[in-house]
């Protein structure tokens, strides 16, 4: 009877129905569908551009670009490459942004611990900034507050900010540090101090894995670490300068200079960015469970020991993964700079587009840029989680 | 025992007792309260003062049409009126047959409406726009009663909004040969550009989002990486950078006959770019979705394109639905970027408008306008996502 059966072996099962086989023609098949996609579009991008007499290529960027920027950190001329028109978008990205998510957290805490607070008019502000600026576009942010900006009186009527800075349509100017002459001899000491307190650090945790007390020998780590600058400060006789800014004929000389670009764009960057900011802090500390709090206080912790050994190092889990998502929001938010004029990465690059005819090497290069960004972030905020995880054991 | 009722301690309740306890518990409160309050105070008068005495409201009121619609033709703006009462009806009857949330959005819609047709009485469009959008507005409620009263059967409505939005779409872009000639969509503006532009955005980019998220979790490594990169690489890059793509580099990529409208390529950078956003929250909810329902679904013989279609998918989206209404407000908002690539939609046209010699200097108004209505449509939906939120109980079970 058994020899009505299909023998049991590798004819067994059809071809079409071998789940082994199927898997590897859907795999191929994907490969071969995407692989023909993109020929497609490259060869039509190819020969758009050859019949253009443009041809594809990234030696554009030795050229000469003759564009001016309006705002550099580092030095730049119309007579500039395009590579180095190119650099000098990134680090304008990269100053709003790394400026931005400093001024941007510590709104951003602010205004979710006042979400906390026991004051019902300070819980009613804060809850109505997130809301108001939440359900906005950033866009619409932008332009308002760069329209007001550029409406303040002009240089010759400027606001003054008590003696130190002035409000005016050409920007803001605030006193700005620059380097007096000893100022190299002062990063010395600073070094020290560092390298002191690192050395602290590292025989402190062998003293502790002994079992030894080591408070003694880290509060001298501290103490290097913020008295030798403190001590190199007089010995140079001053590292820094305050340049206040000084009233010309036409603009203001001296400090430091914020164009109503770069100020509209950071002012929106952090205001928005805040108020998303505090719901994560105000999530995370609301997460940490009430018995830990309760508990602690039982065991006679202080509220300020109970803040920062409970409910801190708790809370920190929740907030770093969806702060960093907010930190790699506001940075790609950046782009919107374009729409006001401030010559961020985006902005660079769509003037290099136009005046080359090469949107699409400008367009990887300004992408990639990007996403180099988004990946450095991510790390960096990766390593910290792991810091702050719980190391189970 | 005294069976009389003693009355409560005025220190715990009452007006004076609220005071103390949550405005003036401490000195540094009160201080706080004091500062905070002057501060509010001052700046609600000058603010107050500024918006009924200086403010030229009259450059909203008079552009109104633009803000609204743009350059659609104004004798075929009946069609626009036509799609709102549609939508408006549905929503009405959803409203009463589904209840709670759909309510909010249906009173938003209705309340939106009526804020619109008052708008009317004040500008150059008049008595037909008030009469249109009034009647709209009532349409909701009529439509909530039928829904209350009918008990209209879940699944039609359901399927009547599937078919609403093409319909509605083809009512606005018209169709050549038809009473309703064809409109080309480089004079869609305004508000009705911005509302188009969400919704193609989130009703294309779910149905990718999803398999995108399959993709991803999928034992395929090919298709995994696949999906895993396009993933990354969009949620790596800013939204300007692919709307740049769309309009200036796409048309390079296609043969030279092909053409496409810059309106719709932009509706296909926002699809594409938000796809890659609703994957990852489809992906969330996937990984809630316990392995045994599909162990078990394996076990009673189901194949992996069932299993996904009735045990996996239905469980997971239920999940991650107040997550995309989320995603839908930050859609709702970001499509003002379109400005930056020349598309009139709400910001744009306001732009449009303010560079007119008319309205020279009343940017602050008009600014005013464009935000207010975002936030009537964004606080709107947010708060019908977070009823959602309570009422699914997501994060409770």
């Amino acid at each position: 009877m058994t020899a009505d059966l299909p023998t049991p072996g590798a004819g067994a099962i059809p071809l079409w129905r071998d789940l082994r086989v199927l898997r590897i023609a859907a795999q191929v098949a994907a490969i071969v569908g995407v692989g023909l996609l993109a020929a497609f579009l490259v060869g039509n991008m190819l020969s758009a551009m050859e019949s253009r007499g443009l041809g594809f290529g990234f030696s554009f960027l030795t050229r000469q670009a003759g564009f001016e920027i309006s705002e550099s950190p580092v030095p730049f001329a119309a007579t500039d490459t395009y590579g180095r028109a190119f650099v000098v978008g990134i680090l304008n990205t990269l100053f709003v942004s790394i400026v931005g998510i400093v001024l941007a957290t510590v709104l951003g805490i602010v205004v979710g611990v006042a979400r906390l607070s026991t004051n019902w008019l300070v819980i009613k502000i804060a809850g109505g900034y997130v809301e108001l600026i939440r359900n906005t576009p950033l866009l619409v942010q932008l332009f308002f507050i760069y329209f007001a900006l550029i409406q303040l009186p002009p240089v010759a009527e400027a606001f003054a900010l008590g003696s130190i800075g002035f409000l005016s349509q050409r920007g803001v100017f605030l006193p700005g540090p620059g380097m007096a002459p000893g100022f190299g001899a002062w990063v010395v000491f600073a070094i020290l101090g560092i390298v002191a307190v690192i050395a602290a650090h590292v025989v402190a945790g062998r003293l502790e894995e002994r079992g030894q007390s080591s408070h003694r020998l880290r509060a001298i780590g501290f103490a290097a670490l913020l008295g030798l600058p403190v001590v190199g400060w007089f010995v140079v006789g001053g590292a820094l300068v305050f340049e206040l800014p000084v009233r010309e004929r036409f603009n203001f000389v001296g400090g430091l200079a914020l164009s109503p670009e770069f100020t509209a764009l950071l002012v929106g960057l952090v205001i928005y960015t805040a108020a998303f900011i505090g719901e994560v802090v105000r999530g995370g500390i609301q997460a940490v469970k009430r018995g830990q709090v309760e508990a602690a206080r039982a065991l006679g912790l202080s509220e300020r020991q109970v803040l920062r050994l409970v409910i801190f190092p708790q809370a920190m889990r929740i907030i770093v993964p969806p702060l960093t998502s907010q930190y790699l929001n506001l940075t790609k938010n950046s782009s919107l700079a374009v729409a006001i004029g401030y010559p961020d990465l985006f902005k660079v690059g769509q003037t290099m587009s136009n005046q080359t005819g090469q949107p699409v090497p400008v367009m990887i290069l300004v992408m990639g840029t990007y996403l180099a960004i988004s990946l450095v972030t991510s790390l960096l905020m990766n390593v910290y989680n792991r810091r702050v995880q719980v190391i189970e054991r | 025992m005294t069976a009389e009722t003693l009355p409560p301690p005025s220190t715990v309740i009452g007006p004076g007792a609220w005071l103390r306890r949550n405005l003036f518990s401490s000195p540094l409160n009160s201080l706080v309260t004091v500062v905070l309050g002057a501060a509010i105070a001052w700046m609600a008068i000058g603010i107050a003062g500024w918006a009924i005495g200086e403010a030229r409201w009259g450059v909203v009121t008079g552009n109104l049409r633009l803000f609204l619609v743009g350059q659609y033709p104004g004798e075929q703006v009946w069609r626009i009126w036509l799609s709102l009462a549609i939508l408006s009806v549905l929503a009405g009857i959803s409203a009463g047959a589904f209840g709670r949330v759909t309510r909010t959005l249906a009173m938003t819609l209705s309340a939106t409406q009526l804020l619109l047709a008052m708008l009317m009485l004040a500008s150059p469009i008049g008595a037909v726009g008030v009469v249109a959008y009034a009647g709209n507005a009532a349409l909701v409620w009529v439509g909530f009663v039928v829904g209350v009263r009918g008990h209209a059967p879940r699944r039609p409505l359901t399927w009547a909004w599937v078919v609403s939005l093409p319909v509605i779409f083809l009512l606005v872009a018209g169709f050549a040969g038809t009473p309703f000639e064809s409109i080309r969509s480089n004079v869609w503006g305004g508000l009705l550009l911005t509302v188009l532009l969400a919704s193609v955005g989130i009703v294309l980019s779910f149905p990718l989002g999803v398999l995108l998220a399959l993709g991803r979790r999928s034992s395929l490594p090919v298709v995994r990486i696949l999906s895993t990169g396009y993933i990354e690489f969009i949620r790596g890059v800013p939204l300007v950078t692919i709307l740049f793509m769309a309009d200036i580099i796409l048309p390079l990529f296609l043969p030279g006959d092909w053409r496409l409208d810059r309106v719709a390529r932009a509706m296909g950078g926002i699809s594409l770019f938000s796809a890659a956003y609703v994957a990852e929250n489809v992906r969330g909810g996937l990984q809630a979705v316990a392995s045994g329902q599909v162990e078990a679904a394996h076990a009673l013989g189901l194949s992996t394109f069932r299993t996904n279609l009735h045990i996996v998918l239905p469980q997971a989206l239920r999940d991650v639905i107040p997550a995309n209404v989320g995603l839908f407000i930050s859609l709702l908002k970001d499509t003002t970027l379109v400005t930056i690539i020349g598309l009139l939609e709400l910001l744009g046209i306001s732009r449009a408008v303010l560079a007119q010699s008319g309205s020279f200097g009343a940017s602050l108004e008009v600014y005013i306008f464009v935000a207010g209505v975002f936030f009537v449509l964004c606080y709107a939906m947010s708060q019908a996502s977070y009823r959602l939120e309570r009422q699914l109980g997501v994060g409770e079970r």
